[in-house]
């Protein structure tokens, strides 16, 4: 049974939230990011996405994102932005990069609103 | 007795460390930044307390979703710096104070105050770059063993302003009781505004953040009754993090004096401050 209409769910508009449904939702997915600390696991990943990702039993959906690199599926489908980043850094990809993913910008202009103050609702 | 002696709240911005690992505080995008943490820095290095005990959470290094403990209390006698993928930090591991902390955890928990205690944890860079930001050129050793008080920011639901606030009191009675003269330093990390994930990543709210620095030193109590979601809306999904500034802040007097703060955007993608109190009563004039 979904529970996501359950009690005390935030709606902020843009706002993913980390919460019980998105964390189980994730679970597997965050675990695999959570191992690539490692440069042993690291070097397992790269040598076969796939069966990595069959290892720590991902979704099929979520080791489609993993594998086309879609970094907004992956939180869709209950990555944490801490976790999720394991893997962009692997890449050797920035936060900067993520952000003008998430927000469509592009890198370039998501980090020249950042330099200009940061972006604001509305 | 034990005494609280200073509060520091500082963001903890990974890319922080970063730039200051590889040489880059004079860079144009960081000079400012580095700039303003100076008079900071130097009244530090002047008030170096006996111990210190800086509340931070952790990124998906020293803990995972296996657990997700709401408070955490660290009685380690040493904290490893953890790799958190690219290496770690060329940085000292911690001291801890074992002695200390199982004092915390008994008066916490005779408090009310259930936390988690860890023996063993490797700490991240939510608390290594609060370190570097208090005391740049380290060397072998930080300046005091420092305590980690964990706080689950990640997962929702975190603990509320409220509680966190209470924590802090709880806190400051815990290190009062303490029977050994001890001077100690209480770090609040995390913050400012800022947002990771989603169409809204990137945002940053000045306005809310000079509210914050303002209400932090002289109203504390008004913080602590945000709920989570108001702050979410004001600070963004991470902002939140400010909360922890709230048990540094509750460990302290009803009345503090500012010794320094500094605001700057942007560090990555985080409005970074600086806020910096001495805890002893002023003197008269």
């Amino acid at each position: 049974m979904s529970t996501d209409s359950g009690t005390g769910r935030l709606d902020v508009p843009g706002t993913p939230i980390f919460d019980g449904d998105t964390s189980r939702r994730g679970m597997r997915m965050n675990k695999l990011f959570m191992s690539l600390r490692h440069a042993a696991n690291r070097e397992r990943f790269l040598a076969g996405e796939s069966a990595y990702c069959r290892e720590f039993g991902l979704s099929d959906e979520q080791e489609q994102a993993v594998l086309d690199r879609d970094w907004q599926a992956m939180i869709d489908l209950g990555g944490s932005i801490f976790y999720v980043y394991k893997l962009a850094m692997m890449d050797g990809r920035s936060m900067q990069y993520l952000g003008g993913v998430f927000t469509g910008m592009g890198e370039e202009d998501f980090l020249a609103a950042m330099r200009a103050g940061g972006r604001r609702d509305g | 007795m034990a005494e609280v002696i200073w509060g520091l709240a500082t963001s903890h911005v990974p890319s922080i460390g970063a730039a200051m690992d590889r040489g880059k505080a004079e860079d144009p995008n960081w000079k400012a930044l580095f700039d303003g943490y100076a008079p900071a820095r130097a009244w530090l290095a002047e008030h170096r307390p006996d111990v210190a005990i800086l509340v931070y959470n952790d990124h998906a290094n020293g803990i995972d979703l296996d657990f997700v403990p709401t408070f955490g209390l660290g009685t380690a006698e040493r904290y490893e710096v953890a790799d958190e993928g690219f290496g770690r930090r060329p940085v000292p591991d911690v001291i801890g104070d074992p002695e200390l902390s199982f004092h915390l955890v008994q008066s916490l928990v005779d408090d009310h105050f259930d936390l988690t205690v860890f023996q063993e944890l490797a700490v991240d860079h939510g608390f290594t770059v609060p370190l570097s930001v208090w005391t740049p050129d380290p060397g072998d050793a930080w300046p005091c063993p420092v305590i980690p008080l964990l706080v689950n920011v990640i997962q929702y639901p975190q603990p509320t302003a409220a509680r966190c606030y209470a924590l802090g009191q709880a806190l400051g009675r815990a290190i009062r009781s303490y029977p050994k003269d001890v001077t100690v330093g209480v770090l609040g990390t995390g913050g400012m505004s800022h947002q990771l994930a989603g169409t809204r990543a990137g945002f940053i709210n000045p306005e809310f953040d000079a509210h914050w620095m303002q209400a932090i030193e002289t109203d504390p109590a008004s913080l602590a009754a945000m709920s989570r979601e108001e702050l979410i809306r004001q600070a963004g999904s991470e902002g939140i993090e400010l909360i922890m500034w709230l048990v540094m802040r509750g460990a302290m007097d009803e009345r503090v004096t500012k010794v320094h703060s500094d605001y700057f955007v942007p560090a990555s993608n985080t409005a970074a401050g600086i806020a910096l109190f001495d805890n002893r009563a002023p003197q008269a004039s």
